[in-house]
Parts: structure tokens; C-alpha cells; sequence
């Protein structure tokens, strides 16, 4: 198995507390990674530290073998990295077109400057909108969208990345079952499309049903990996989520 | 006939500070309070180019801007790491540090006693010492600014800027170095506002230290709330209401011992009333 990713004794701590200790991971290519784990268990900081949202105090993170000492959040696209946030993130005063629009256009302030949107952009962030079926509020406010279409909108934003990994922090959570499987169904595409997906998601089924890899979390470190059914039948990840 | 050009030249000039300010505040979400020290700058430099080296205000037109979008460069830059309110109270010390070197560095500024004197536009063998030629210039800047708002509003820029008001650390995972952006724009927004101060003091002839206090910053900030925060049509429309409003309370025709007075007080009631009724501004769209 080839990984994309890999920690090495990752450390994240807020005064004191471990939040990520001492974890060492791997996520394989073009398979959907889960991770699992109680809350405070340190998925998000996880995923926080992989995107370059908070920096990690020591150990070491490489993406395709390559050792990132500090990861700017804005060297994402150029590592094709991507991710989604458990609170919902987005461009709320912004309509829902302009908010994939900003995600395809020019990074580079002078030439962003010079440049609205090509008719290619508007095609491309019109069929994203179609496939998460918001197409018909394209001018709505991204503030008037529902819960579930505010989930909806910022996997069409990831979509609109076109990134290599994507992060997914709890996409679930919360959801009509409909839109659950729309959303199971895109993360499958992405896969298909020869992505690496990391999943955080407390739904067991979902796990089983997507995941190809699994990693599960406890109190900051690592407590099992590999694959999903195995390592939901190891007794101490009985342990940690049923209790003894 | 002569008042309303004169109206007509104030509104230009304010139209120019509020949508400068605009870009900045309204459109990136950057609280900012040098909104006057730019003015200021723009023009201090006027006023020295031309009293102690004799250069035309037409010249001047051209390099101010570059001088203040340089200054506030190098300010912005280290403005960088602060965000929200420590970014306002940053630009409020650079407004203090400007207002402190204009008192203090006499022989420049003339310190307390302001620059008198400062010459009138001289273009194509015309002096445009009349209200009425005046207006021309102003209004002509004051397209030039529109258009140029207006085109950053509508690009790529300029819907970066809105997200970045929005999320600023979201928009960065996304691969925009946000630093860049708001350093830009505080530039651009630095190089318009020196353009309206230009004007300002060609026009008024004179440039004193109190002109450009936070009082004048403001006054921008009112004119941004009022028309509707991140609207270019909004930074006018703001511009037109509180510089008319004064004028308007002025023909009212209070005793003149205490006109003054009540003046402050009907434009504070007004902008109160505002708040309460319509508090994303006349165009009302967004908020901060």
C-alpha cells in the first residue's frame, strides 16, 4: 500500500494538554481513510494541523514522502490538499455561485485583479451547483441556505478544489438521510476519481459501508489502524466506545 | 450658483474619501481609522510640493497618490498580523503619528499654523480658481475613482476581498494569501484618499493639523454605515447625505449662538435614528 500521507510523533498541545500525542499515521492513496474516535479524542486538531489551520508543535508531516516542516494553509492548493469544517465555514454574505466562483478563479492578487470570471469558471461552478443541487439558489445567499444545504455547499467547494486529499470533518453530521446518501455517493465519486478521502465519522454504518482503511483515536493517540471491520472488532475499540 | 458648485466639489471629494474607505472597510471587512491620515497626507503633500517647491497640483494629482499608496504600504505590511479591532487600534496610532508629525515637523508642515497659499490647478493655460471650473477637475477624479471601484468590485479581487470579510482563514485553506490581498487593497484605498485630500487642499488653499483628525475618520466611517457597508453605491450615496445634511440644518436658521450646537445635535439624531431603523444603511445589504 502506497500512503499520501504520513505523521510521525505528531504533537499538538494547548497549554499542557495533549489534544494530539504522539500520533503516527498513515493514510493510503486513493482509498477512503476513516477516522474515528470519542469527541475530544483530537480528530479535528488532526485535520487542523494537516491544512495548515493551527501549526503542530513537533514531530513531522509528509505528504507523498515529502516532509512539510510548516504548512501554510494557502500552500493547499498548490499540495492539492482540500478540506471541510465541522462547523460549517462559508462566504455567508456571498451568493452560493459566488462562493464556488471564489474557490476556480485566480489566486494571484495582481492578476485576480484584472480578471472577473471566464465563461469556463461560471460552467464549472454551474455543473458543481447542479451535482449538490443548489443550482436553483445560485443567487441566494449562502446565509439563507438551510443546514443541510450549507453542508451540501461546502462539499461542492471542495469539489470545486479539484484536490488530490480531501479532508472531510464530519460531513454527516446532522443530515436528512437523502442528502446523507447524496453526499455518500459524491465521497464514492471522488474515490472513484483516484482522490484520498479522510472521513472523521461517528455513524458506524457509514464507516463500514465507504471506508477502505480505518484509523481510530483515543485521548490523542492512536488506539487501532487498518482495515474497518477488523479493527471495529478489536476489544479495546469495544472498549473505548461501549465501555468495559 | 456659486454654492452648489461648491457643494458639488465637496460632494466629489467626500465621494472619493468614502469609497476609498469603502474598498477597505466595507468590502474587506478591514476596520480601518487611517482613513483621514491618508487625506491627510495627500494633502500635506500637496501643500508642501507646491508652496516650497512650486510643482502644480496636476503633478501632484499623479505623485500623491503613489507617495501615500508607498507609505501605506510599508505601514500595511506591518499591519499584517493584527486582525479586527487590533488592526483598528493599529491604524488609529498611525492616524496619531501623522497628526503629531504635522504639529511637530515645522519646518515642513508650518506646524500648527497649517500651509496657506497653495495654488489653484493650472491646466492647458487655464487656472481653475472659479467654483464652476473647479468642479470639472473633482468631478473628473471623482469618475475616475468610481470606475476604478467599481471594476475591483466586480473582478476576481474584489470577490476575494468579500470573502476574506467573511472567513478570512477559511478563504486561506482555499490557497489565497489573505496577507497579499488586504495589503493591496489598503494601498489602493491609501492612493484614492490622497487624491481627495489633494483636491481638498488645492481647493481650500490652506492644510492645518485638525483638518485631518479621527473626527474626519469618523465622519468616513458614518458616510460607509450610512450608505450600506461593501456597496460603491452606498460610499456615494452616505457621501450625499451627511454633506448635504449639514448644509440643509444651515438654512433651518437656528439663533447663532447655539446654530452650531443644534446642528451636531440633529445630525447625531439622525444618525441614531438610523442605526435603530435601518442599521445596514440606506442600500442595506451587508454587515460587518
Amino acid at each position: 500500500m502506497k500512503y499520501i500521507l504520513e505523521t510521525k510523533n505528531l504533537v499538538k498541545s494547548f497549554g499542557g494538554v495533549h489534544a494530539v500525542d504522539h500520533l503516527s499515521i498513515n493514510i493510503p492513496e486513493k482509498m477512503i481513510t476513516g477516522l474515528v474516535g470519542p469527541n475530544g479524542s483530537g480528530k479535528t486538531t488532526l485535520i487542523n494541523m494537516l491544512s495548515g489551520f493551527s501549526p503542530h508543535n513537533s514531530g513531522e508531516i509528509f505528504f507523498s514522502d515529502v516532509e512539510r516542516k510548516k504548512i501554510m494553509p494557502w500552500e493547499n492548493q498548490v499540495y492539492g490538499i482540500t478540506r471541510t469544517f465541522q462547523q460549517v465555514r462559508l462566504f455567508d454574505q456571498m451568493s452560493v455561485l459566488d462562493n464556488i466562483l471564489v474557490i476556480l478563479t485566480e489566486r494571484a492578487p495582481f492578476y485576480a485583479l484584472f480578471e472577473r470570471h471566464s465563461g469556463y469558471h461560471l460552467k464549472c461552478a454551474e455543473d458543481i451547483l447542479k451535482k449538490i443541487d443548489l443550482y436553483e439558489k445560485r443567487f441566494h445567499n449562502a446565509a439563507d441556505l438551510s443546514y443541510g444545504q450549507r453542508k451540501l455547499l461546502e462539499i461542492g467547494r471542495v469539489l470545486a478544489m479539484d484536490a488530490n486529499i480531501i479532508l472531510f470533518d464530519e460531513p454527516f453530521a446532522g443530515l436528512f438521510p437523502e442528502v446523507i446518501k447524496k453526499i455518500e455517493k459524491i465521497v464514492l465519486n471522488l474515490k472513484q476519481e483516484g482522490k484520498s478521502v479522510v472521513l472523521v465519522e461517528h455513524n458506524m454504518a457509514i464507516i463500514r459501508k465507504l471506508c477502505d482503511h480505518l484509523i481510530v483515536m483515543d485521548a490523542g493517540k492512536l488506539l487501532a489502524e487498518g482495515h474497518p471491520e477488523k479493527v471495529l472488532s478489536e476489544k479495546i475499540v469495544l472498549e473505548a466506545y461501549l465501555g468495559e | 450658483m456659486e454654492y452648489i458648485f461648491h457643494i458639488l466639489i465637496l460632494l466629489s471629494i467626500y465621494g472619493i474619501l468614502a469609497l476609498a474607505q469603502n474598498l477597505v472597510m466595507g468590502g474587506t471587512g478591514l476596520l480601518t481609522i487611517a482613513g483621514a491620515a491618508f487625506y491627510g497626507i495627500g494633502a500635506y503633500v500637496a501643500a508642501i510640493l507646491a508652496t516650497k517647491f512650486g510643482w502644480s497640483i496636476m503633478a501632484i494629482l499623479l505623485i500623491a497618490p503613489i507617495i501615500a499608496g508607498l507609505i501605506a504600504f510599508l505601514v500595511g505590511a506591518s499591519f499584517a498580523r493584527f486582525r479586527d479591532d487590533y488592526f483598528m487600534l493599529a491604524t488609529l496610532g498611525f492616524l496619531m503619528i501623522f497628526n503629531t508629525v504635522a504639529k511637530n515637523w515645522e519646518t515642513f508642515t508650518n506646524g500648527s499654523f497649517g500651509i496657506a497659499g497653495i495654488p489653484k490647478p493650472y491646466i492647458l493655460g487655464f487656472t481653475l480658481d472659479m467654483p464652476m471650473t473647479f468642479v470639472v477637475l473633482a468631478i473628473f477624479i471623482l469618475i475616475i475613482v468610481v470606475t476604478v471601484s467599481y471594476l475591483i468590485s466586480r473582478s476576481s479581487f474584489g470577490r476575494a476581498l468579500n470573502a476574506i470579510r467573511e472567513d478570512e482563514d477559511a478563504l486561506q485553506i482555499f490557497g489565497y494569501q489573505t496577507s497579499r490581498y488586504k495589503l493591496m487593497i489598503f494601498t489602493i484605498g491609501a492612493a484614492f484618499s490622497a487624491l481627495g485630500g489633494v483636491l481638498f487642499a488645492s481647493y481650500i488653499t490652506f492644510v492645518d493639523p485638525n483638518l485631518f483628525t479621527v473626527n474626519e475618520s469618523i465622519l468616513l466611517w458614518a458616510m460607509v454605515i450610512l450608505g450600506g457597508i461593501g456597496r460603491n453605491r452606498g460610499a456615494l450615496i452616505g457621501a450625499l447625505f451627511l454633506v448635504i445634511i449639514p448644509e440643509i440644518l444651515r438654512f433651518i436658521g437656528f439663533p447663532t449662538e447655539f446654530a452650531g450646537l443644534m446642528r451636531q445635535c440633529i445630525y447625531g439624531l439622525l444618525l441614531v435614528l438610523l442605526m435603530l431603523y435601518q442599521p445596514r444603511g440606506i442600500l442595506g445589504t451587508y454587515k460587518l
